[in-house]
């Protein structure tokens, strides 16, 4: 172990995008509390969220302006910079700030100044598990996470459904959160560290002498614990519910900001991974790999090591067969976009089990996350107006939604057709980016059937985005009378539709965007 | 011709902005977007007259992927862009007398023919596969909002086999691009990447079939009947006769364009069977033998057309497995005739008939004694159906001869069995006639009595000009193919050096 002191000015640096955040925070609730306590509802929910997307847009300042290089400890790397950490910490940033404008046509709750404080934390806690490479400062940070989740779950307190989703979310959240931390101890145990590239290289000697068993227990804990944060089968339990219960905007949230946040994380493990197992071949030190290196994927190189990508294929195609089949079924809209999230996760989780050593995953797997929670968000957007119109997410709410608002409609169309992955819209790009990757990585049947699998399924979920869309447009309406949105939330609404027509006409621009993030090879 | 897209596209858009409240607005600006689509057909048609592949627009879409922004034209193209303008006029003046929604379906409808002017013209795979997919969503808005029978049904129906058609040639792009070397998407690119003849063999079958379920190939063909009777009149003629070519040019253009190996043989045989090019051009036989067998027992009068359908797209597939100049020839050539005449039988049936009788069973119109109260409705379908039948002086006849010619030289058993459909195929339409038209029963005093106190509307003028330019079209290529011939063969003959054999 390393014991060398912190460097304070280095972590203030490293972790000004947070401390804005958290300044953002405090600030709403003292304005919210101090100055605005004679103001009318609305007044106080625009400020408020007008003060988050402004502390949203410091951060994204901060982040540009904090520099690449990262904060370590000694020579240990705690949070690293640039790269998919980068690109994972604007893109939570942007989809926070997005959320917070949805809150504007809200009224679920008396306390706006305190629902955006907890939103600022918990990104901050999605920034942190983003950057993280250390096995303490991840938990941290997920704690962080989900705390703040839990409450924003609970948020409406007038809604027993709000309250149930949120008891149920924590007790599920708890549970993970244990098995998280069981596995990190037994990762510690094998390695003596807690830095990420030193467990990768303490767990791999280990395991050669002998410890492997114990390296698949802690794997197995992991992945628990990891799969409930991204809601993959079998620890999707859940979602359904959350997204059903919580608040629209808490749910966008979750349904986002907190996906990016995960598979971040995910990502940045299998980043680490790959990259020791790169450098043993150039060192030699091993000598008796053999692979290119560009087709090298996690277990192709070192046979114990094959278990990761094995428990993320099968949590894969477990979450793109049950969460896919599990949607057709559904009569709330809610829940069909939290089973359509599970089947989503099962695709990216097909991009981490077949994961290269070159920034291509990365990249693949970041645009389909980010492009999904813009997508995403958006679509809670018109849930949540469509139910305080109608009182209801059901099906039958969105009967006649091309006459009774025309605007939601054409938003619901492009980004339930994104979600669909039809071209050209964003989300084909997405499904598009990431099964090359998979394909680029692992040639031979498996991945192919895996891939074949995935693409089958979106056809499936074709049928239940058109369920939605067939109420909207083409069913007759029993009640005709017009839905009012606010402003802010069309203007809010149309961008992200717009965002994600032009960005599936021009794929190029996201791909650019993303490639500059990290350094060139 | 690359405006034939963009001008589809923000008329579909413009279209959509229009005010719900003015149908004939809506209607005008339609007709305007289709006929400029029109005039850039013919004009780049006349224009690519002796010309090889036009290349319009070369650029990089996707840098990171290779994927180009690639639109070009050669003949084969060429010709069913002109097959596209002439339908969608047509389509646009039978469906004059849509008033509900009238704006939305126009929008849809010009985002249709967009898609479908984006295929015929991409010179890139993955473009190719965009424009492809685009085509999906505005038909299934199209049939489930305005449709009739069943329609919510068959447009899901629809919806799904192509999706799942589109699913399928997407896993074998992503694979061939992939084994290519992930440089670059063109077809031209990935045609000379030299594919494995042991991965074209497997990827070749999953394209094919892919894009066959578009085409109508048997057994994935029942989208068709139900889609083509489920939609709107001008749906159905666009079904029929645009997009169902969209699968048969994307079974030719990337099946047998870039896996041309896939078609040699297995080195061993099963019942006669050595490859899968017997495979498909028994299915194809099928096809036409079935799809007539069936149209031949239909009550529902649309049916009948949309059968039809089947068995003609069947020799379309059948000229594809030929696999030599004469049979590709009247591949293409069928494509632009079975356009044109299943657009003409359709716009009959569903508007021309069906809007003036409301039903299509045989039952209620053989009572009516149309020949008499519709007698423009009766000479057209005798006109429509004889060259339906394939009768020479008519564009059928010389497509489908010369596929006949070109499989014969492949394997006389595929004319044989094939002819037997063409027998049939006149059985069927000459049932149609005699039963909607031209029945025995003579009018009671009593029936011409309420016939003269309910005398249907008159047949109005979209209604002549779009029998008119379809009627024509099939005339004049019947009476002077060569028009299209010219441009369809050295396309064909390049095709066939470039890849296959």
């Amino acid at each position: 172990m390393n014991y060398a002191a912190l460097n304070y000015a280095d972590l203030f640096r490293a972790t000004l995008p947070e401390t804005a955040l958290e300044i953002a925070a405090l600030f709403v609730i003292v304005f919210d509390l101090g100055f605005l306590r004679k103001a009318t509802l609305p007044i106080r929910t625009a400020f408020a969220a007008f003060i988050g997307v402004a502390g949203c847009i410091a951060a994204i300042w901060a982040v540009y302006a904090a520099g690449w290089s990262g904060f370590s400890a000694g020579s240990d790397l705690l949070l690293a910079a640039g790269g998919s950490a980068g690109v994972a910490e604007v893109a939570i940033l942007v989809l926070t700030a997005i959320t917070l404008l949805l809150l504007v046509d809200s009224a679920f709750t008396r306390n706006p100044g305190e629902y955006v404080s907890v939103v600022l934390m918990a990104a901050a806690g999605g920034l942190i598990i983003s950057a993280a490479q250390d096995l303490l400062v991840i938990f941290v940070g997920l704690e962080l996470l989900s705390l703040g989740l839990y409450i924003l779950t609970a948020f409406n307190k007038q809604s027993g459904k709000s309250a149930e989703a949120a008891i149920k979310y924590y007790l599920f959240g708890g549970m993970s959160a244990a098995f998280l931390l069981f596995g990190f101890s037994y990762l510690y145990g094998l390695s003596g560290s807690t830095s990420l590239p030193r467990v990768v290289l303490g767990t791999y000697i280990a395991s050669a002498y002998g410890g492997a068993p114990l390296l698949y227990i802690a794997l197995v804990m992991i992945a628990a614990g990891l799969g409930f944060k991204i809601a993959a089968v079998p620890f999707h339990l859940w979602a359904p519910d959350t997204y059903e219960g919580a608040p629209a905007p808490a749910s966008a949230f979750i349904a986002s900001v907190s996906k990016v946040a995960s598979f971040a994380l995910l990502i940045s493990i299998s980043t680490v991974t790959l990259h020791f197992m790169q450098s043993l071949r150039l060192t030699g030190v091993l000598g008796s790999i053999t692979s290119p290196p560009a087709s090298a994927r996690i277990g192709n190189v070192i046979p114990g090591f094959n278990t990761w990508p094995m428990i993320l294929t099968v949590l894969s195609v477990l979450s793109m067969i049950l969460g896919n089949l599990a949607a057709l079924a559904q009569s709330s809209v809610r829940r069909l976009v939290a089973y359509s999230a599970i089947a989503h996760a099962g695709y990216i989780l097909l991009g981490l089990a077949f994961f290269s050593w070159t920034n291509a995953s990365a990249q693949a797997i970041l645009y389909y996350i980010v492009t999904y929670g813009l997508t995403t968000i958006g679509a809670f957007g018109v849930v949540g107006v469509v139910e305080r119109a109608t009182g209801s997410d059901k099906l039958e709410a969105f009967l006649g939604l091309h006459k009774r608002n025309p605007l939601l409609a054409a938003v619901l169309l492009v980004l339930f057709l994104s979600l669909a992955g039809i071209p050209p819209l964003v989300g084909f790009w997405a499904k598009f980016n990431l099964f090359a990757a998979v394909f680029a990585v692992g040639a031979g049947s498996i991945p192919f059937a895996l891939v074949a699998l995935a693409i089958a399924f979106s056809a499936v979920s074709l049928y239940y985005y058109l369920q939605v869309l067939k109420r909207t447009y083409v069913m007759p309406a029993s009640d005709e009378s017009p839905i009012r949105v606010n402003p802010v939330t069309s203007v809010v609404l149309f961008a992200i539709a717009a965002a994600v027509l032009l960005l599936g006409c021009f794929p190029a621009l996201l791909q650019n965007w993303i490639a500059r993030f990290y350094p060139s090879m | 011709m690359a405006w034939a897209i963009y001008i589809s596209f923000a008329g579909a858009l413009i279209s959509a902005l229009l005010p719900a409240a003015r149908p004939v607005l809506a209607r005008w600006w339609a007709l305007i977007v289709a006929a400029a689509g029109l005039a850039i057909a013919v004009s780049g048609f006349v224009a690519g007259v002796g010309q090889g592949r036009q290349v319009f627009v070369d650029a990089l879409w996707v840098p990171a992927m290779g994927i180009h922004y690639l639109l070009a034209a050669d003949g084969i193209s060429r010709v069913l862009v002109l097959l596209t303008g002439i339908a969608s006029v047509a389509g646009v003046l039978f469906s004059w007398n849509i008033d509900l929604r009238t704006n939305q379906f126009f929008a849809f409808y010009l985002a249709l023919i967009g898609g479908v002017y984006g295929v015929f013209l991409s010179g890139d795979l993955f473009l190719l596969f965009v424009f492809y997919e685009i085509a999906i969503v505005p038909k299934y808005f199209l049939i489930s909002i305005w449709g009739s029978t069943r329609r919510e049904y068959g447009a899901m129906k629809l919806a799904l086999y192509s999706f799942v058609g589109s699913a399928m040639v997407l896993i074998g792009l992503l694979a061939a691009y992939t084994t290519a070397g992930s440089h670059s998407t063109t077809l031209g690119d990935l045609a000379h990447s030299g594919l494995p003849v042991s991965f074209q063999m497997w990827c070749f079958p999953l394209v094919f079939v892919g894009f066959a379920i578009l085409a109508g190939m048997w057994p994935f063909h029942t989208w068709a009947p139900t889609g083509h009777v489920a939609a709107p009149t001008a749906a159905s003629m666009l079904l029929a006769g645009v997009v169902m070519k969209l699968g048969a040019y994307g079974c030719l253009r990337v099946g047998i364009g870039l896996f041309p190996h896939g078609l040699d043989p297995w080195g061993f045989s099963f019942i006669g069977i050595g490859s899968w090019r017997d495979v498909f051009a028994w299915l194809a036989v099928i096809g036409i033998v079935y799809g007539a067998l069936v149209a031949l027992a239909q009550t529902d009068f649309k049916f009948v057309i949309g059968y039809s359908s089947v068995s003609h797209m069947g020799f379309v597939l059948l000229g594809l497995m030929t696999l030599n100049q004469i049979g590709l020839d009247g591949a293409v050539l069928q494509m632009f005739s079975h356009g044109v005449i299943a657009g003409l039988l359709f716009a009959i049936v569903g508007r021309i008939v069906y809007d003036r009788t409301h039903t299509r069973q045989f039952a209620e119109l053989e009572p009516m004694h149309l020949s008499k109260r519709l007698p423009f409705a009766a000479w057209a379908f005798v006109f429509a159906g004889i060259a339906s039948m394939g009768l020479p002086g008519f564009s059928g006849f010389v497509a489908e001869l010369q596929v006949l010619v070109g499989a014969w030289q492949a394997n006389p058993w595929w004319t044989i069995a094939s002819g037997l459909g063409i027998i049939v195929g006149v059985a069927y339409i000459w049932r149609a006639l005699q039963k909607a038209f031209f029945s025995d029963a003579l009018p009671t005093a009593h029936e011409l009595e309420s016939e003269h106190a309910h005398k249907f509307d008159a047949i109005t003028w979209p209604e002549y000009a779009g029998v008119a330019l379809l009627g024509i079209s099939t005339l004049v290529v019947g009476l002077y193919p060569r028009i299209l011939l010219d441009q369809i063969e050295p396309a064909v003959k390049a095709l066939l050096a470039g890849g296959a054999q």
